[in-house]
């Protein structure tokens, strides 16, 4: 039910507000993200600068960085993730309730970062936790940090409500907990989620089989 | 502080058996250190501590090399000692100790009863490198998950065959991935078509 | 007025009731995702109802194997990755990686380039102070406002590494034989107004917090670490200062142009959580003379050693051991060099947060949950720097 603009900023004057359920339960939602206080390396001072005076986080909502996951809906990943802090890391997102975002901060969380040769260090958290925006930079700046926090405000605007559109937390069936990697002898059990995540595309096409035979 | 042939003749007077020798550093750095056997080293390492003249009651810094074996020289494995003194304001006193690489053999004693900030560097060296350290209280995997098997800094340990495909994979990483990823890099397929091309 | 300490009384069992309470210790785990904890540090406690009967650290989930990545660059290659060490003072690592290489080597620092080491270096020291005071003090409870503050400082200082450097945090900016850039007016002057500045803030910063009773009643006599067991336990900085260990590196080594500069070294005497915060303050005000100092005399000249390659830099064969004092303690680098020169052979980091927590458990024992928290606050550790 489209309502005409003029009708609708008349009653703005009058203090009468219109808008669909979907965007009044979004507004909400995405005003008052509560990051999870989760800082792992050295992005998670930069985090700190971002909630501190200067460049103040709380503007957007972010008021309070809760320091349990029971009680957070953002995970701000920032610094690098290691192997033996991964099971960790894929617990606290399965502690947090939904609807739930993640955030890959730094170049580190992203894809293991300047660390990537390293026997210990994770690849990047998005191989077992679903990442909803990343953010490049090493560490990114704390005006960078914003501009994720408003790109994750613009996708929580843009989630639907009804059946064919919506997100993964509203879906029944969807699971909601990812499972934790176990430590094994020389490297996680699994390495990687693979219902999460895959290598990149264009070496998986071809297989040097493939290649041979043709 | 006196030097180092001074030093190293007292230490050798001082423990009848040790063998020691001095091993020199680069001609700028002048920090010669003394190289003690295992059966000694602990001896030595108590002389310097208690001797009124060294008073070298502050270690500084622990750490192990590995020396794989080459043509001429067995391998082994060297942990350094870097000594100073906080009384006398003197140092650094450089002892090296060897122990050979085998993961059986390789033992050496601990310094942790004379000087307990060596505890968490042996326990280090323990992980990364598979020195046990006789007589540590508490000898167990500190940077590493307890199920870690490996030694990673090793010279000779290999990485897991989880790493990522590089979009420019090129020498080691390359000849993993097509060994083991069965994969074929996008240069790699070139040139293997450019073959196809000329056998034709 | 500030009322003296009065003993603590035990809960003393009413006689003849030995043997009927029957108690069992609980063991916790606190960390490694805890808001108290400076990065990922985890120590599982064993409790006896509130209080600490045994305590073991466990660290390495922020183990990058930094010494191994840096066996497979070039020498000036591991230069970014010792930023990410201690990744509150960026430069302070810096320079005590180009120290030991310069120990090695025997390259010649042109003066000012030395004057600017120390510049950045002493700015370094007042920003981590201002922190660590912060986050300590966050810790205690105080939600947030000393961090606030001491943010509101640390952004001018940052300001100043962002002009000379490039990059707020990671600097990269010392090389061998000097630094990278030349530091212009522009630089020196927003860093005398910084100098000028800072004292006034730390009055006020004190005169909040110095004879707050809620600090006092929480601070003292808890974690107290006995001078003897300092020295054995290697540690250094400021929490062995605070335990009556008169060992400055900046004094026993004088690295640098330290030797010209006329500064004292705080000592305390009790060894307690609020000593090392004592400390902490005394050495900012130290920290403020010496850079009043070095802003005063930095004299023209060259910001690099000109005879320092920057390509194919090689290091003769051997081994050597080169440390500073950095903000946490004694920050050194060993490094051996093998016959090729190009690559390290070995490169070992000594870091100073790592060996401090080997006394954890001994200044921890007897005390409460809550005083964990802040002995460990106290004693500054960043984990970038004790997993590397």
């Amino acid at each position: 039910m489209a309502v005409d603009e003029g009708l609708k900023s008349e009653l703005q004057k009058q203090g009468v507000f219109i808008l669909p359920f979907e965007q009044l339960y979004n507004w909400g939602r995405k005003s008052s993200i509560w990051p999870l206080q989760f800082g792992l390396a050295c992005c998670a001072i930069e985090m700190i600068a971002s909630a501190a005076s200067r460049y103040d986080l709380a503007r957007f909502g972010a008021e309070v960085f809760r320091a349990t996951p029971r009680q957070a809906d953002l995970m701000i990943v920032a610094g690098t993730v290691t192997k033996k802090m991964a099971p960790q890391v894929a617990r606290l997102y399965n502690q947090m309730p939904e609807p739930k975002y993640c955030i890959a901060m730094g170049a580190c969380a992203i894809s293991g970062g300047p660390f990537k040769d390293g026997y210990n260090v994770l690849k990047g958290i998005d191989r077992f936790v679903p990442v909803d925006v990343h953010i490049p930079g090493c560490p990114p700046r704390p005006e960078a940090l914003i501009h994720a926090i408003m790109t994750l405000q613009r996708k929580i605007a843009n989630q639907h409500l009804d059946k064919e559109q919506r997100p993964r937390w509203y879906d029944k069936n969807a699971a909601s907990e990812y499972p934790i990697p176990a430590f094994g002898e020389h490297d996680l059990q699994p390495p990687a989620n693979r219902d999460l995540w895959e290598p990149p595309r264009h070496y998986r096409d071809v297989t040097l089989d493939e290649v041979k035979k043709a | 502080m006196e030097a180092i042939e001074k030093i190293k003749e007292v230490a050798a007077q001082a423990m009848s058996g040790a063998k020691v020798e001095i091993i020199n550093s680069t001609p700028a750095a002048q920090q010669p250190a003394l190289l003690v056997d295992r059966e000694h080293i602990y001896g030595v390492a108590k002389f310097f501590k208690e001797d009124p003249r060294f008073q070298m009651d502050f270690c500084s810094c622990v750490t192990a090399v590995d020396y794989p074996a080459k043509a001429d020289k067995p391998g082994c494995i060297e942990v350094v000692y870097h000594l100073y003194s906080v009384a006398q304001k003197h140092g650094p006193l450089v002892l090296k100790v060897r122990a050979p690489r085998e993961i059986d053999l390789c033992r050496v004693p601990s310094l942790t009863p004379l000087w307990r900030g060596c505890e968490f560097q042996e326990r280090e060296a323990y992980d990364l490198f598979g020195v046990k350290f006789d007589g540590h209280p508490d000898l167990r995997r500190i940077l590493m998950w307890d199920e870690f098997t490996d030694h990673p800094m090793r010279k000779d340990y290999v990485p897991p065959p989880d790493y990522e495909w590089e979009p420019t994979p090129h020498d080691e990483t390359l000849d993993r991935a097509i060994q083991e990823g069965g994969i074929t890099p996008p240069t790699a397929r070139e040139e293997l078509e450019k073959e196809k091309a000329k056998k034709k | 007025m500030i009322q003296p300490l009065t003993e603590e009384k035990r809960y003393t069992l009413t006689p003849g009731s030995e043997g009927l309470i029957e108690t069992q210790t609980l063991e916790v785990s606190i960390g490694p995702q805890h808001p108290s904890t400076h990065g990922v540090f985890r120590m599982d406690c064993t409790l006896d109802g509130e209080t600490v009967v045994a305590l073991k650290p466990v660290m390495g989930y922020l183990h990058r194997n930094h010494e191994q990545l840096a066996e497979r660059m070039v020498w000036l290659g591991s230069m970014p990755y010792t930023d990410r060490l201690d990744y509150f003072c960026s430069m302070t690592n810096n320079w005590a990686y180009a120290l030991a290489v310069e120990k090695l080597t025997g390259i010649k620092v042109p003066e000012r380039a030395d004057y600017i080491r120390v510049i950045m270096s002493e700015l370094t020291r007042l920003q981590n102070h201002t922190c660590v005071i912060g986050f300590m003090l966050q810790d205690l409870g105080a939600w947030g406002t000393p961090l606030l503050y001491a943010f509101r400082e640390r952004e001018r200082i940052l300001d100043v590494f962002e002009a000379v450097s490039g990059s707020r945090m990671m600097c990269n900016y010392m090389r061998f034989g000097g630094v990278r850039v030349n530091m212009t007016e522009n630089d020196l002057a927003a860093a005398k107004d910084i100098v000028a500045r800072y004292p006034r803030f730390l009055d006020e910063f004190e005169k909040l917090l110095t004879t707050n009773e809620v600090l006092l009643m929480r601070t003292q006599r808890i974690g107290v670490l006995p001078k003897e067991l300092a020295i054995n336990a290697s540690i250094t900085g400021p929490m062995a200062r605070a335990s009556g260990v008169e060992y400055d590196v900046r004094k026993v080594d004088n690295y640098g142009v330290y030797g010209r500069f006329d500064f004292r070294v705080p000592v305390g005497d009790a060894g307690d959580v609020y000593d090392r915060y004592y400390v902490r303050v005394l050495e900012m005000r130290e920290s403020i003379k010496i850079l009043q100092q070095a802003l005063r005399d930095i004299p023209q000249g060259p910001h690099i050693a000109p005879e320092v390659k920057l390509r194919n830099f090689k290091i003769p064969p051997g081994d050597g051991y080169g440390r500073i004092e950095a903000p946490k303690g004694e920050l050194g680098f060993y490094l051996v060099s093998d016959e090729g020169g190009k690559q390290p052979y070995r490169y070992h980091v000594r870091p100073p947060s790592f060996i401090n927590l080997t006394t954890l458990e001994d200044m921890c024992l007897g005390h409460k949950v809550a005083d964990v928290v802040i002995i460990l606050g106290s004693i500054d550790i960043v984990l970038g720097e004790v997993d590397r």
